[in-house]
């Protein structure tokens, strides 16, 4: 039992990973986008439709990285450019997205595609235990555990990462010192926003392998919190969306098993991990948070 | 020239500006709907037509406004103090439950004495929902945007299991909703519409906060740490307590929302006794840039798109998300405009 917990905890913690990596990034430059609920669901959205409609998975996944940009780009014009509050536009952006793939995707609710198949890596995918764990995922599973060391490396080991986080660390020395301050948040937001896409396409290409209105449930706001364990690191990040993933793929067991536990309960469990997480690392974590964030996280203004 | 931009920058021209906006809304949506082969003309008449066409369309807009002013109220009252209560819908349905607790348990009770209690416990319900995410700010300084967020979730899964489980009604046939309510436990119908009398709650919630805002001195002590909050702190203003009574004040309100659609419309306890009234409310209350009058219009103003939608829906065949999209592009563009740092009331 615990070997498919943590199989279904990796597999259903992707969409949470890219999720919370993308954030990460946007947050490093000192900008919070709660729209990556929005940017999840326009991603799943676009990504099933696409897959419906050319039978292709591989360019329903980019259909859905370019969807969440295009998304998110509308945060990033209304934080940067129009410097609106980023709390209030990033719920925005999750209504319009809502209301707009619930709009679009209604005539692919039930509809069957070509989902995204699982691909075991040769040789590796044989050995005991390890192998069904980690190696017989689909391609995006791997990929966001290759992405995470990615990001970690682009972030703290490049001229672009140390360029990111100095604006979200201190926007007037970044712009003092000659940084494109606007340019960099842009691209972080919009990055952002192309790996919410590729988790939505996830959620509805390879995990629900199927549309439905309104199918992230949360997963953004959890991811948003994830990044505050994470302290702003892509590598725990891996381990927060394990655990998380962990935690859907046990609710799905539990059920299973027909142990009498009302399902409502067991869908409430990743909320009130999430808030209880909250609760006891908010305060701790706050040293660690980029400097631009405590006025968005903070500021009771 | 520069006579002009004060007046374009007046308050009196504040209403002005925010119709110009919401038809920019219209106008981006009608380009949408043109996209996907649908007449924008047709939609917008239909959502007109459903609100304004009849009585029932009319009456139905005001059936709307009201979780639509108290859910409003909800965000407006933290967002006072500069906080941003997106819970309105976790508190909504808290404060549904427990008027349905009351409804059910003490239902042999004379209306007279029973429906003050339910008020009571609508109210209250709402208010400990709201608590949470305050105490989770003000103790450990968790954000309350991702707080109230994660719990609406949370409290609308309990309002799933109790009607399903302890709550259910036993000669439902399985249908997922409590037995119906005593007819003590009812609150009165107006005029043989569906307006009841939480319409009544909702004005009197609205002139008080305006009054308290106005006129006594915890309302100018909301908009000193509203202004400045550094300020207040060190002028000696609580703001510990101004979080926990801003958030469970506004939270009390939503749960009143929810207690008048039980006990009004419902008559029983179901899941969907809102359709988003909680977010709609958000909206409603960014829109009225947190102005008490200004929920009042903006809330009549959703009200006609909900019903509109419902309209679009049956005459057009056309998604109920339509009148979604507005609103959303709505908020966008007040959100845009530059005007949201002129402070009013």
């Amino acid at each position: 039992m615990l070997a498919s917990v943590l199989e279904g905890g990796i597999r259903a913690g992707t969409p949470i990973l890219y999720a919370t990596l993308g954030e990460v990034i946007a947050e490093r430059a000192g900008v919070v986008n709660l729209g990556v609920e929005g940017a999840i669901l326009v991603g799943a959205c676009a990504g099933f439709i696409t897959t419906a409609q050319t039978q292709s998975p591989l360019l329903g996944i980019a259909a859905a990285a370019l969807a969440g940009g295009v998304a998110s780009l509308v945060h990033a014009f209304m934080v940067v450019t129009v410097r609106a509050n980023q709390i209030a536009s990033g719920l925005a952006l999750m209504f319009l997205c809502l209301g707009v793939t619930s709009f679009v995707g209604r005539p692919y609710v039930a509809v069957k595609i070509n989902a995204v198949a699982p691909l075991a890596v040769p040789g590796l995918s044989d050995l005991p235990v390890v192998g069904r764990l980690l190696f017989s995922h689909d391609v995006l599973v791997y990929g966001a555990y290759l992405l995470a060391p990615l990001i970690w490396l682009i972030l703290f080991y490049t001229k672009w990462g140390l360029a990111l986080r100095a604006v979200g660390e201190r926007q007037a020395v970044a712009f003092a010192s000659g940084l494109p301050t606007a340019v960099v948040q842009y691209a972080a937001v919009v990055c952002g926003g192309v790996l919410a896409g590729v988790a939505g396409a996830h959620l509805s290409l390879a995990y629900a392998r199927s549309w439905v209105e309104g199918m992230s449930n949360g997963r953004g706001f959890i991811a948003v919190a994830l990044v505050i364990f994470a302290t702003w690191h892509p590598l725990r990040a891996v381990l927060g969306a394990v655990i998380f993933g962990a935690v859907f793929a046990l609710q799905l067991q539990i059920q299973a098993r027909g142990v009498a536990l009302s399902p409502y309960f067991l869908d409430m469990t990743p909320y009130l991990l999430t808030l209880f997480g909250l609760l006891l690392l908010a305060r701790t974590q706050r040293h660690t948070m980029p400097e631009g964030l405590k006025e968005v996280f903070e500021g009771l203004k | 020239m520069a006579r002009l931009a004060r007046l374009a920058d007046s308050r009196l021209l504040i209403p002005v500006r925010l119709l110009g906006l919401t038809a920019l809304a219209f106008v981006a949506v009608g380009v949408f709907l043109l996209l996907f082969g649908k007449n924008p003309l047709a939609a917008y008449r239909a959502i007109f037509a459903g609100a304004f066409g009849s009585t029932y369309g009319l009456s139905e807009v005001v059936v709307r406004a009201i979780p639509l002013m108290l859910c409003a109220a909800a965000t407006a009252i933290p967002a006072r103090i500069g906080l941003l209560n997106v819970g309105g819908e976790g508190q909504l349905h808290a404060g549904a439950m427990a008027a349905t607790w009351g409804a059910l348990t003490l239902g042999f009770l004379p209306r007279a004495a029973l429906l003050p209690g339910l008020v009571a416990l609508g109210l209250l319900g709402g208010a400990a929902a709201a608590l949470v995410p305050a105490v989770l700010r003000w103790a450990a300084g968790v954000n309350e945007t991702i707080s109230t967020l994660l719990l609406n979730y949370v409290i609308v899964l309990l309002v799933e299991y109790v009607v399903r489980g302890p709550w259910k009604d036993p000669m439902s046939y399985n249908w997922p909703f409590t037995p119906e309510f005593s007819d003590s436990a009812r609150l009165g119908l107006y005029w043989g519409t569906r307006i009841h009398a939480g319409l009544w709650f909702a004005l009197v919630a609205i002139a008080l906060f305006y009054f308290v805002l106005r006129r006594t001195r915890w309302g100018y002590e909301v908009r000193v740490i509203g202004d400045n909050p550094e300020a207040a702190v060190r002028a000696g203003i609580p703001l510990g307590r101004y979080i926990l009574l801003t958030m469970c004040a506004g939270g009390a309100l939503a749960g009143l929302a929810g207690m008048a659609e039980v006990c009004a419309i419902q008559s029983r306890l179901r899941p969907g006794i809102s359709t988003g009234f909680g977010y709609t409310g958000f909206l409603v209350s960014w829109l009225a840039l947190h102005h008490p009058l200004g929920i009042v219009a903006m809330a009549v103003l959703l009200g006609v798109l909900s019903v509109g939608g419902d309209q679009v829906q049956i005459s057009l065949g056309l998604p109920y998300a339509t009148v979604n999209i507005i609103m959303a592009l709505i908020f966008f563009v007040v959100l845009g405009s530059r005007f949201r740092a002129a402070r009013t009331a």
